[in-house]
């Protein structure tokens, strides 16, 4: 018999558990490429830390609770940026989510193949559009029409609440806040459809046939068991929104301080680092606190994840325990 | 059956091949358009020199090196990085010659005391404003711009701005302060100004590049201070004079230490550089005390800045690139700048031409630049 393979494959094929050069080889390619990652994220976090030491030396923990940011007296504290930071990604869940939910409710359960189609391929396209158009467009199109028509209406309606008070400026917390909502709507509303279509079709037909209506179906049999994917995606938009620059730098108004109003300028991690990253010569404390911002930034990312990936975990237990 | 599901293995080999000969065929015209760039740009290669630096020079050093590179071939690369930027990058002896609007701190001049300072071109910083129906200049003085940076100053309508703004009426909306959100030679010539004129704005905040600002929202860069006043009616910010001009934005008129109201333009810059031209340190010397806002002279303009290049006084200390024919056509070129010709394009671009004085200065400093300890100009 003759076979049609070249050689390796038919020795491959004949020594099934035999160990030739190339699986060698192609072991140790790959098996350097998975342990490469991991000497990156060391390397990073190593250079981080060194080059963040003369500010740790200098401020201790007290950096992370101190408000002053002063290169004039070589004064540096995170906590303005880190409350930018929470709040903008705050403002960003709270109005991205519903609508994401929305979006993804609509398209994997009520949809019409005929639109259902188009309209994943428009999700995923603004999923891909970079984040510096959005803050081009957050600039010049969103800022004047919030700044005209939604803040003014806001501290009308709800002024009473120190949130919607004071002056409004035009670049502000909730302007960021707003392009934040638009830039996570993509990529929580594509996970969540796809944790709504994985919900097997039994648990739809179970539902209905108990004399469920449509929304109680949805409600009952397909956002429960999907909660998991849900919070999933949540917390991707919440990546996303947390460690985003470019655009929040450009509609957030920069000012190095915390204040009660979201109609306030503000700052967060990503845009300070971006703002000052041209500053400071190598060995400064100002440096050195600017390099802290990042291992701070890196450090809550790292957290945020854990704490998904042990929310994620409860759910899915509790449901699997509950099912069988 | 079978017969099929084998036959597609050499099918799958063969398509491995293809990309195998498509990867190697990519390679090898990466190597040979790269090789071919090298042979042909050997014979004709030009002169570059590199600098990066002070974004407000950037105009001026894009002109330049076009009007340079018709004359004489050499072609000069800079990048508007920003001040900071630029005074490190020629520490780390990354770049031919660095560009900033700050002069060296006291201890950056200690750390590379053959570092030169070459104050190659000025121009003033504005105090522009939005302020619809108003006219395009109004009065301030500095101690008012300092209240306002300070908050102290909240309302445009306040008594001390109307009160050196006769038959004006202003309304009685918000001020709001914008600032620049990056680090800059622009912020360090305003807030010099500013600590020069206000006690309280000199102990709260201070001169620097990047400042705590205890009010306002910040943008990046001129154009974007510029977008942000423009964008909101009551704003103020402060821009160089170019921009204004470019976007016909309204600035005002800064009381000098004269007394008179002085409006920004390349006339009233010149005034407060050649006013204390005098006093000004050698190229090798500690220029960080140099400042040359709040000038005297009745027609001064008081808050204008020298742009300074920066070059090492012995050439040949780069670990790699620097070459005599390189060094000669740095120093050349640094003639050039300084000289008639460029100073009359540079007011053009809104840059003030530099005193007399200064370019005498100047050419003494280009005199003592050596490569292996010989003069590079006569």
């Amino acid at each position: 018999m003759v076979f049609p393979f070249r050689r390796g494959t038919r020795r491959a094929l004949l020594h099934p558990t035999g160990s030739s050069w190339g699986d060698l080889l192609f072991r140790a390619g790959s098996g350097a490429a998975g342990f490469a990652i991991l000497a990156l994220l060391a390397l990073l976090a190593v250079v981080l830390a060194i080059n963040a030491l003369p500010s740790f030396r200098a401020f201790g923990f007290g950096f992370l609770g101190s408000t002053a940011w002063n290169p004039v007296r070589d004064e540096f504290g995170a906590l303005p940026f880190i409350y930018g930071t929470l709040i903008t990604s705050a403002i960003a869940l709270l109005l991205g989510v519903p609508v994401s939910l929305g979006i993804a409710i609509f398209v994997a359960e009520l949809s019409p193949g005929s639109i259902r189609v188009p309209l994943t391929y428009v999700i995923e396209l603004l999923a891909a559009v970079p984040s510096v158009v959005y803050g081009l467009w957050g600039l010049f199109v969103l800022v004047p029409l919030i700044t005209t028509y939604v803040s003014p209406a806001l501290q009308g309606a709800l002024g009473f609440l120190p949130i919607f008070q004071g002056q409004i400026y035009d670049r502000n917390l909730f302007t960021a806040g707003v392009i934040l909502a638009i830039m996570i709507i993509p990529t929580v509303s594509a996970v969540s459809r796809d944790a709504l279509l994985a919900v097997p079709q039994h648990q739809r037909e179970a539902a209905l046939s108990l004399g469920a209506t449509r929304w109680e179906s949805i409600r009952i049999a397909v956002l429960s068991y999907a909660r998991s994917g849900i919070f999933g995606a949540v917390m991707l938009g919440f990546g996303r929104a947390f460690g985003e620059t470019m655009a929040v730098t450009m509609v957030i108004g920069n000012r190095n301080a915390i204040s009660a109003s979201w109609f306030a300028p503000a700052q967060t991690l990503s845009s300070i680092i971006a703002n000052s990253a041209r500053e400071g010569a190598a060995g400064s404390l100002e440096l050195g606190a600017i390099v802290e911002l990042g291992l701070v930034l890196m450090l809550v990312a790292f957290l945020i994840n854990v704490f998904a990936r042990f929310m994620v975990w409860r759910f899915l237990g509790k449901r699997e325990g509950g099912l069988e | 059956m079978k017969d099929s599901e084998l036959s597609i293995q050499p099918q799958k080999s063969r398509r491995g091949l293809w990309i195998v000969i498509g990867v190697i065929a990519v390679a090898i015209i990466i190597v040979v358009a790269g090789a071919l760039t090298n042979w042909f740009g050997l014979g004709t290669s030009p002169i570059q020199l590199n600098g990066a630096g002070s974004s407000f020079a950037f105009p001026l050093m894009s002109a330049w090196s076009t009007q340079y590179n018709a004359l004489t071939g050499v072609q000069i690369n800079y990048q508007a990085t920003g001040s900071g930027a630029g005074i490190n990058a020629v520490v780390a002896k990354n770049l031919d010659f660095g560009g900033t609007d700050a002069p060296l701190n006291t201890t950056q001049h200690t750390q590379n005391p053959t570092l030169l300072t070459i104050p190659e071109s000025l121009g003033p910083v504005t105090v522009a404003y939005n302020l619809p129906g108003l006219p395009a200049h109004i009065n301030l003085t500095g101690p008012i711009v300092a209240n306002i940076y300070l908050g102290v100053t909240t309302k445009w309508d306040d008594a001390n701005i109307t009160a050196i703004n006769p038959g004006v009426t202003f309304p009685s909306t918000s001020i709001f302060v914008q600032y620049r959100s990056d680090s800059s030679g622009t912020t360090f010539v305003f807030t010099d100004y500013l600590s020069k004129a206000s006690v309280q704005f000199a102990a709260q905040v201070g001169k620097g590049k990047l400042v705590a600002w205890p009010v306002g929202s910040g943008a990046p860069q001129n154009q974007g201070v510029s977008n942000a006043v423009k964008g909101q009616a009551g704003a103020i910010g402060y821009v160089e004079l170019a921009y204004v001009v470019q976007n016909s934005m309204s600035y005002a008129k800064i009381k000098n230490a004269a007394g008179s109201y002085i409006l920004p333009d390349l006339n009233s810059t010149a005034a407060a550089a050649a006013s204390s031209a005098g006093s000004l340190p050698a190229g090798n010397g500690d220029w960080s005390q140099v400042s040359i806002t709040n000038a005297t002279g009745s027609s001064s303009y008081p808050v204008a800045t020298f742009t300074y290049l920066l070059v090492y006084q012995e050439l040949n200390i780069y670990p790699s690139g620097m070459t005599e024919v390189k060094a000669k056509a740095l120093v050349d070129f640094l003639r050039w700048a300084v000289g008639n010709v460029a100073q009359t394009a540079a007011a053009s671009l809104t840059y003030a031409s530099l005193p007399a004085s200064v370019v005498t200065l100047d050419v003494t400093t280009i005199r003592t630049i050596t490569f292996n300890g010989v003069a590079l100009l006569p």
